[in-house]
């Protein structure tokens, strides 16, 4: 992390540890391209090992703005260590250039942060939903989705006890 | 395929290229572009995955997974239950071995309290992993002898899962669903002469492995399937995300038993086969073999298991032992407290992982301190282990498929959360 931020200084928004010892980075949207092939390519770094893409959600965190936070875990095979990436994206502008270039893991994982948090990948060349149906409304990981808003695609029979189980959204 | 057939390198002449082969049998058929579709409900897709495959022939043009049949919106319903209740829904992430998922779970929790769990938990806990991990590779290599045409080497990968899964519900309660463990330890001991009885069992089961080691290892039909078909380099294997027997399969020695070591594992000797040519064969091979140092580390850590107490002393954590509920004041509103409001994970983030039977299975988990996940985000080792198929099996024949996505070993509940 020391030579990212010497290397790539204005492309580092923050860096803190967190609580259990991860350390963390905080990347300016536009240079994360710029930041994970210096990760990857440094003969000193080599995070090549592709962890995972994911996003959370900050609406109803103490720090909400902006609202969401894309997360990257890349590994080290040489390092034997993980490094954890954010970026901060606005709801009004969600959209981080894709890493699929550079990764041929990210294709799949950042279909599935589209696919649960709306999330755009500029760049992505096959950007569909992956787990949901292209039918679907919404993203259902923002925290805005309430948790019984069902969309099925073939009408459910309605039951009784809509507390537990299968049924409809509990408003018929 | 007539397209195809024609070297480039000068203008096409109909007598030598297209038309006049040396022999009939070598002309190329002329064949059209096909699309079948594998799946959701096929036998050899292992759970619900649908493949649009295009065919010419027999050649794989293109491979088009669409997962999600088995979507559950597992992170979704952590983020509205208790610390405690994700638990369950941990189980069916990898069905095949959930208690690797329920102690991948907690270990990510307790990291972000800041826990140490009791060493016998940690014992009890790689014990269970290791079993786990022993029926999910009976389970692989037993599917891929099946669908390579041989049914006996099915029966006994079965037979020896049995034994296990009879010693996973004397453990925990349950054959596949175990909801084991608890944020700071286990949540009941060993049973009495358990110990004794999975002695036994990991004998006979040794008997076994080495019985389908005979039957499939040299056998013609199955090297021949599996040699040299599903390739993938280590070089794209590591930038897909590989990890797990996949990946070692291709010659990195990456395990984070051992690179990183969690829990007691360090304290153990065993080894990490590493294929070499990262085809099914050796993901086959490795597969085998890290049965067997499963079995090593069962025995040393069975010999070696401390007695102890098995989860943490502490009320805001762990349940209070039930006289204390039922007699002190203290012991019922502890009790209350944990059921009706949960754990209080203080807030924080934190991204582990530990060594599934498939790979690295990671955590990132955001706590904001209000007794429930704020976010659960799964890193299935699967996961990046499909998302590769295309990539794997474009270009190479229908029949190949087959076992690639039999050693590969996808399971569908972690890869569609």
């Amino acid at each position: 992390m020391d030579r990212v931020s010497a290397q790539l200084p204005e492309a580092v928004v923050e860096r803190y540890v967190d609580r259990t010892g991860g350390a963390w980075a905080v990347i300016h949207a536009d240079h994360l391209p710029k930041v994970a092939a210096f990760l990857k390519n440094d003969p000193e770094l080599q995070f090549k090992l592709f962890g995972s893409i994911d996003a959370v959600d900050r609406l109803h965190l103490a720090e909400s703005d902006p609202r969401f936070e894309v997360v990257y875990f890349l590994y080290s095979l040489k390092r034997h260590e993980h490094v954890r990436l954010k970026v901060r994206v606005s709801e009004n502008q969600p959209v981080v250039p894709t890493l699929t270039p550079l990764f041929k893991g990210a294709n799949w994982w950042e279909r599935l942060t589209w696919d649960f948090y709306g999330i755009r990948f500029d760049g992505h060349p096959d950007l569909r939903r992956i787990l949901l149906y292209e039918e679907f409304q919404g993203h259902p990981l923002r925290k805005d989705y309430a948790l019984r808003d069902r969309q099925p695609l073939i009408p459910e029979r309605p039951i009784k006890d809509i507390f537990r189980g299968p049924g409809t959204s509990g408003l018929s | 395929m007539s397209d195809h057939g024609k070297p480039t390198d000068h203008a096409p002449n109909p007598d030598t290229d297209a038309y006049a082969h040396e022999s009939e049998l070598e002309a190329h058929l002329q064949t059209k572009r096909m699309v079948i579709n594998m799946g959701p409900s096929h036998p050899a897709t292992h759970g619900t995955v649908r493949l649009k495959v295009e065919l010419e022939g027999e050649t794989i043009i293109k491979i088009d997974p669409e997962i999600g049949f088995l979507h559950r919106g597992f992170q979704k319903s952590c983020e509205n239950v208790t610390w405690t209740q994700c638990l369950p829904y941990t189980d069916r992430l990898n069905y095949i071995s959930a208690m690797m998922n329920n102690f991948g779970f907690l270990n990510a929790v307790e990291k972000l309290i800041g826990l140490e769990i009791p060493e016998r938990a940690q014992y009890i806990r790689v014990i269970g992993s290791e079993l786990h991990r022993l029926t999910d590779h009976l389970t692989c290599v037993g599917a891929t002898g099946l669908e390579m045409g041989g049914f006996q080497p099915f029966l006994l990968g079965l037979e020896f899962r049995e034994l296990l899964h009879d010693r996973t519900a004397e453990l925990t309660g349950a054959r596949l669903t175990t909801s084991f463990g608890r944020v700071g330890g286990i949540n009941r001991d060993l049973p009495e002469g358990w110990i004794e009885k999975v002695r036994k069992t990991l004998d006979r089961g040794e008997e076994l492995i080495t019985e389908m080691d005979a039957l499939l290892t040299r056998n013609r039909i199955f090297v021949d399937r599996t040699k040299g078909t599903g390739i993938i380099n280590a070089e794209d294997a590591i930038d897909f995300g590989y990890t797990g027997p996949a990946l070692r399969a291709c010659g990195v020695d990456y395990d984070i038993r051992k690179t990183k070591p969690y829990w007691v594992y360090d304290r153990f000797d065993f080894d990490i086969p590493v294929g070499e040519h990262g085809d099914n064969y050796d993901r086959y091979l490795v597969r085998l073999e890290e049965m067997r140092q499963s079995i090593r580390i069962l025995r040393q850590a069975m010999d070696t298991i401390p007695a102890g107490p098995i989860i943490v002393d502490d009320w805001r954590i762990a349940l209070p032992p039930k006289p204390e509920v039922y007699g002190t004041i203290e012991g019922v509103m502890s009790h209350f407290k944990l059921v009706m409001e949960g754990i209080q994970v203080p807030p924080g983030e934190v991204y582990d992982s530990t060594e599934a039977s498939n790979g690295e299975l990671g955590w990132y988990i955001v706590s904001d301190g209000r007794g429930r996940p704020y976010k659960v985000h799964v890193r299935a080792p699967g996961f990046p282990v499909l998302a590769a198929v295309p990539h794997i099996i474009e270009g190479k024949m229908l029949a190949d498929l087959i076992p690639t996505f039999d050693t590969i070993n996808m399971i569908g509940g972690e890869v569609e959360q």
